[in-house]
């Protein structure tokens, strides 16, 4: 019996090619046994998406609200802990506004891919509150921003310098992962999200560790993420940065008490300018033609060096790295195949076809990384036209871009406890 | 209580700050409905999720170790009416193996998952996991780990009717599946999330139609 089956199986083997070949006849049961159906567990409902995206803005509108009206750093603390509950370890950290950056990017330039309507809502919908009334995503709805805001408990001052040096990541971090989802290479943003294995209670090791690495940092540096390197976080502070409302440290007039200098751990806070300018002002008038002069140069060096990045970073690209290993194989440069040019060998597709996709791939990247590279020059550029701008300030505020409306300096502010205070009274069950 | 903020309220001028201010919002709102509205058109209301193409599929082995889960979310899958329902079945046995029994030592499952049960004459089924005890129609999978161990002996000696897929309800939907760049086969594709299982089965009679 068992070698007249094998007799059976050996030349069928033989006979058949690779996959998908169907040697042996579903045979016709004589009992009443009925075929199990396939199981396909369902994942949750779409319409469960919906539910996603009403809660983002509940808590958008919840947080702008708070920050601005309501002037509460406890019930901002309340809301931002729900929505690290929710965002974060119910949902998983995905969808978040975040990775949605990659798949509007990648969306506009590969029409064949359809983005639902979710994603790019949660793409649109903090940009818009952050025009309006600041950046009440970061304050209170983004997980990533609470995980690491909740860990902030010895926050330590950065100086001026390193903090905007640091801040230019943010941006280089953002043009990257265009460049990387726009060219349809990877999600680098979604690829090393430091905290998703967190909310996950699951990930590898080098993620895991990466992630204590930056909740380490975060115990003694507020926020690490959300200020030198989160993508998101450079768009919407350009964006906050022209927004209609903002978070004002004072209720009313600034008295200059100085209290709320040091109540920022973000750094935020600009003090009043002194009346008399340290430099004089057509030396600062020189220096500021200056460097929008260099303005052009800087990009055209950005430009230059993303130039000469566009071949490596091509590599990122599977059809690229693929096209390379086939034609090393080609040529007799390496022996034998890999998972990958095995793969490619067993579909009927040509080689000259890989290698003119990979070509246009890679004349993609190299457009793209140009665009790139001027970006990141222009930013730099920007940035040094920003600080070398005088502005006369005579009271205390919140930077409009950098202010992450968490609302720590509201209890700092005397005018504030005034407010409070006349609320208080006002109180009409208090009065009895 | 509290006073309109001081100046600004009082002369209606606008300044030139505030002007710049306006003109960036202005072209922030131009940009961001640009956007929308460029990739909104074709904007789908349905969400997408992983699946693997198991047409393309090379069984490598990458869905058991790269998933963000452990076990992996993906899993084997039987397509039943695709099976010949071998007495010996080269997704279930070592090919290298002497004794054509259930033993531990014959099977090709490094976990033990698939069970195989007698249906009547020289035919056998096999399933991933047992039987769900009162419910025939399911069976327990939590043994598999998408190694695709079985897949490939079922595919180079038999029908193929085993396959890899994405355990949906397992599945946490990352934006970027951490498997997909690990695919020497680029068999990771999106579907949409009302239909999320490429059943081989399914994707014949789809050919065949055509």
């Amino acid at each position: 019996m068992k070698r007249g089956w094998i007799s059976i199986v050996l030349p069928a083997v033989l006979a058949g090619a690779a996959a998908g070949v169907q040697r042996f006849d579903l045979p016709e049961f004589k009992s009443d046994y009925r075929l199990p159906p396939t199981q396909t567990p369902y994942p949750r409902a779409s319409w469960m998406e919906f539910v996603d995206l009403a809660m983002l803005l509940a808590a958008l509108s919840a947080a702008s609200w708070l920050a601005l009206k309501k002037r509460s750093r406890r019930w901002i603390y309340v809301l931002m802990v729900s929505s690290l509950l929710y965002f974060g370890f119910y949902r998983r950290g995905c969808v978040c506004p975040i990775g949605a950056i990659q798949n509007v990017a990648y969306a506009l330039f590969h029409p064949a891919y359809v983005i639902p309507v979710v994603v790019l809502a949660f793409f649109v919908a903090p940009l818009v509150f952050a025009l309006a009334f600041g950046r009440a995503f970061c304050a209170a709805v983004c997980p990533l921003g609470a995980i690491q805001d909740v860990v902030a408990v010895k926050p330590v001052n950065v100086p001026g310098w390193l903090a905007h040096a640091l801040g230019l990541l943010a941006y280089v971090y953002l043009a990257c992962a265009v460049l990387f989802a726009a060219t349809g290479a990877t999600f680098i943003i979604c690829q090393y999200d430091p905290f998703v294995s967190f909310f996950r209670v699951s990930g590898t090791l080098n993620m895991l560790i990466l992630g204590a690495c930056f909740l380490v940092i975060g115990l003694f540096v507020a926020r690490p993420y959300c200020r030198f390197l989160c993508p998101y976080g450079a768009l919407l502070r350009l964006v906050s940065g022209a927004s209609r409302l903002r978070v004002t440290i004072t209720p009313q007039e600034c008295i200059k008490c100085r209290l709320c200098e040091d109540s920022c751990p973000f750094g935020a806070i600009l003090k009043p300018t002194p009346e008399q300018q340290a430099v004089p002002r057509a030396e600062g008038k020189g220096r500021l033609a200056g460097l929008i002069l260099l303005l052009p140069v800087l990009v055209a060096m950005g430009g230059w060096l993303g130039w000469s990045l566009g071949e490596p970073f091509s590599r990122m690209h599977y059809t690229v790295r693929l096209a390379d290993r086939v034609n090393q194989e080609k040529t007799g440069q390496v022996q034998g195949t890999t998972d990958a040019s095995a793969a490619f060998y067993a579909t009927d597709r040509l080689v000259e076809e890989l290698y003119q996709e990979a070509r246009d791939i890679r004349a993609g990247f190299a457009r793209a990384a140009v665009a790139t590279g001027a970006f990141v020059g222009l930013v730099i550029g920007l940035k040094l036209v920003q600080l070398s701008m005088r502005r006369r300030r005579t009271e205390y505020e919140a930077d409009r871009g950098t202010c992450l409306a968490c609302g720590r300096c509201f209890t700092y502010c005397p005018i504030e406890h005034r407010r409070r205070k006349q609320l208080h009274d006002r109180s009409p069950v208090r009065r009895v | 209580m509290a006073e309109p903020e001081k100046d600004k309220s009082l002369d209606k001028k606008l300044t030139r700050r505030e002007m710049l201010a306006a003109g960036a919002r202005g072209a922030a709102v131009f940009g961001l409905g640009g956007i929308a509205g460029v990739i909104g058109r074709t904007a789908k209301a349905d969400v997408t999720v992983w699946q693997i193409d198991p047409r393309k599929c090379t069984q490598c082995g990458n869905c058991a170790t790269y998933c963000v889960l452990q076990p992996s979310a993906v899993k084997c899958v039987h397509a039943f009416r695709m099976c010949g329902y071998c007495q010996i079945c080269f997704g279930f046995f070592d090919p290298r193996t002497h004794e054509y029994n259930t033993g531990a030592e014959n099977q090709l499952c490094p976990t033990g998952a698939i069970q195989r049960s007698h249906v009547e004459g020289p035919y056998y089924q096999y399933t991933i996991g047992p039987q769900i005890r009162g419910d025939p129609s399911k069976y327990d999978e939590s043994l598999c780990i998408g190694c695709g161990k079985c897949v490939k002996g079922c595919t180079t000696f038999g029908n193929g009717s085993l396959f890899l897929q994405v355990r949906q309800d397992r599945c946490v939907h990352c934006n970027q599946c951490s498997i997909a760049p690990a695919c020497p086969a680029e068999a990771f594709v999106r579907v949409p999330a009302g239909e999320p299982y490429l059943l081989k089965d399914k994707l014949k009679d789809k050919e065949g139609q055509r």
